[in-house]
């Protein structure tokens, strides 16, 4: 089986400066890989570095040291030590992400914020929107939201906003932080349906759930972050 | 994905006297990248911006700009005509305050169509619908393509500079804190409308600011410069999420939060 995504002993580390440059280790030798067609779940308590990981695979966090191999194009990139446009054409063609919180531009319509990933690799803007129309349809938000800009929107609102941005694009690597987090039962449900036809089309998932209903439908695979937790020892 | 970068800047420096403007700045702007400099003022951002566009000259250094025949040229050894030429055509140059780039008593309409003269258009017809078409992408009411910009609010005449700036379909625009004067709501506008058209032309621009939240609005990579120096550079959301440095760190947690 393919493996588009391959981390092998990741360290990441905070330097607080303004707080006489103590030093807050995050993670140490994280190492694992994800398959195509995989949903790996990251577990483990609050605080352990979780969303560290995926800040860092998505280029947000710098690496200490070790390596993240992203299959890309046919060839494999390093995005610990590439280049920021490197980053930036790995996000728009290979790799998506998910993030907890909509960042929300003033006067962009939620329409346009979903089918904007689309819009960037070149595709017309009619068709772009009609597929950002039919994931909106599909996540139950209110028709008459579509044209508005999302900033005045509910939590949940925002989120399904959020979903539809990272499920546009068929990108081979997805990553998902929390994408359930303030969803009522039923909108879960079509995600989790999302999340299956991802892995069926063979796209490699590597996600946060606390919800343990959603993580228990989509897990192939939990992976323990504790164990790579630098204050294990102590703790 | 393009090879050759647009801008190859090697060590630039600009001492004035003994004063440091900008120390050893090198870096390489791709076609369609947008990158932002921030840092607090006198922190050299716009020394090294005029050093950049030719408006100074630095004491050191070398600035090479990927010409439209396929070569590189250095700037500093280009003539004073070619080099006007060029900012006149294939570069735009946004500043703060509007006054200093638009003729502010002439009309909105020959400010935009000024820059379609300089390229050779002489049809009067044809410069007049391409500015009306410019004044509605920057939406400005087509009756105001009269009026001169002495009369307009200030967020219409930053948005007729960017239409003046943009009408001869630049390649590379300078842009040094090009939302400055303006309250928030005509910020945003602003900010909505440089983004939607540097995506739709797939410009390069080079942004001067000291809002961190335009940087993240509208850059894909960010340099921070402290003293005459950056200290830090890379992918804006990496240097605004884990900024390393501890003058990064100050500059991030000192955003407000609304």
């Amino acid at each position: 089986m393919p493996t588009p995504l391959v981390v092998s002993e990741v360290a990441k580390s905070f330097t607080m400066h303004l707080r006489d440059g103590i030093t807050l280790p995050v993670v140490a030798g994280v190492s694992f890989s994800v398959k195509k067609g995989e949903c790996v779940v990251l577990g483990g308590p609050s605080g352990v570095g979780k969303s560290s990981i995926l800040k860092m695979l998505y280029g947000n966090y710098a690496v200490d040291a070790g390596q993240i191999l992203i299959e890309h194009r046919g060839r494999l990139v390093d995005l610990a030590s590439a280049a920021p446009r490197s980053v930036l054409e790995v996000r728009r063609d290979t790799l998506g992400y998910v993030s907890q919180f909509l960042r929300v531009v003033p006067r962009v319509s939620a329409l346009d914020v979903v089918a904007e990933p689309l819009l960037a690799r070149g595709v017309s803007h009619p068709e772009a929107s009609e597929k950002a129309s039919d994931l909106l349809a599909k996540l139950n938000l209110p028709r008459e939201l579509w044209q508005l800009p999302p900033a005045t929107f509910s939590g949940g609102e925002q989120q399904r906003v959020n979903i539809a941005r990272g499920f546009i694009t068929d990108h081979a690597v997805l990553l998902l932080d929390e994408p359930t987090a303030s969803l009522d039962a039923q909108n879960r449900r079509v995600v989790v349906e999302m999340i299956a036809g991802k892995k069926a089309e063979g796209v490699a998932l590597l996600g946060i759930f606390h919800d343990e209903e959603v993580r228990d439908a989509v897990a192939d695979r939990i992976l323990d972050v504790s164990a790579f937790s630098p204050r294990k020892a102590a703790a | 994905m393009t090879t050759t970068p647009l801008l190859k800047v090697s060590d630039i420096s600009k001492f004035y006297g003994g004063r440091i403007g900008c120390r050893n700045v090198s870096f390489e702007l791709w076609p369609g990248e947008v990158l932002a400099i921030v840092g607090e003022s006198g922190s050299g951002k716009t020394t090294l911006l005029s050093c950049l566009s030719t408006r100074l000259m630095p004491t050191s250094g070398v600035v090479e700009y990927h010409m439209r025949d396929g070569q590189y040229r250095d700037l500093a050894r280009m003539g004073e005509a070619e080099r006007r030429f060029l900012m006149r055509t294939d570069w735009g140059f946004v500043h703060q305050n509007p006054a200093d780039g638009l003729r502010m008593t002439v009309s909105a309409g020959a400010n935009v169509g000024e820059r379609l003269m300089a390229v050779g258009d002489r049809h009067y017809g044809q410069i007049r619908a391409t500015a009306t078409d410019w004044l509605r992408r920057v939406e400005i009411e087509e009756d105001r393509i009269d009026d001169q910009p002495r009369a307009f609010s200030g967020g219409m005449r930053q948005r007729l500079q960017i239409a003046r700036n943009l009408v001869t379909s630049p390649r590379l625009v300078f842009m040094d804190e090009p939302t400055g004067g303006l309250d928030v709501s005509v910020q945003a506008r602003l900010l909505d409308l440089v983004r939607g058209l540097v995506h739709d032309l797939g410009l390069s621009a080079i942004i001067v600011t000291h809002d961190l939240a335009v940087a993240r609005l509208l850059s894909h990579r960010m340099m921070v410069m402290k003293d005459g120096v950056v200290i830090e550079e890379g992918l804006t959301d990496r240097v605004l999420d884990d900024p390393r440095e501890p003058y990064t760190q100050l500059l991030v947690s000192s955003i407000l939060q609304v």
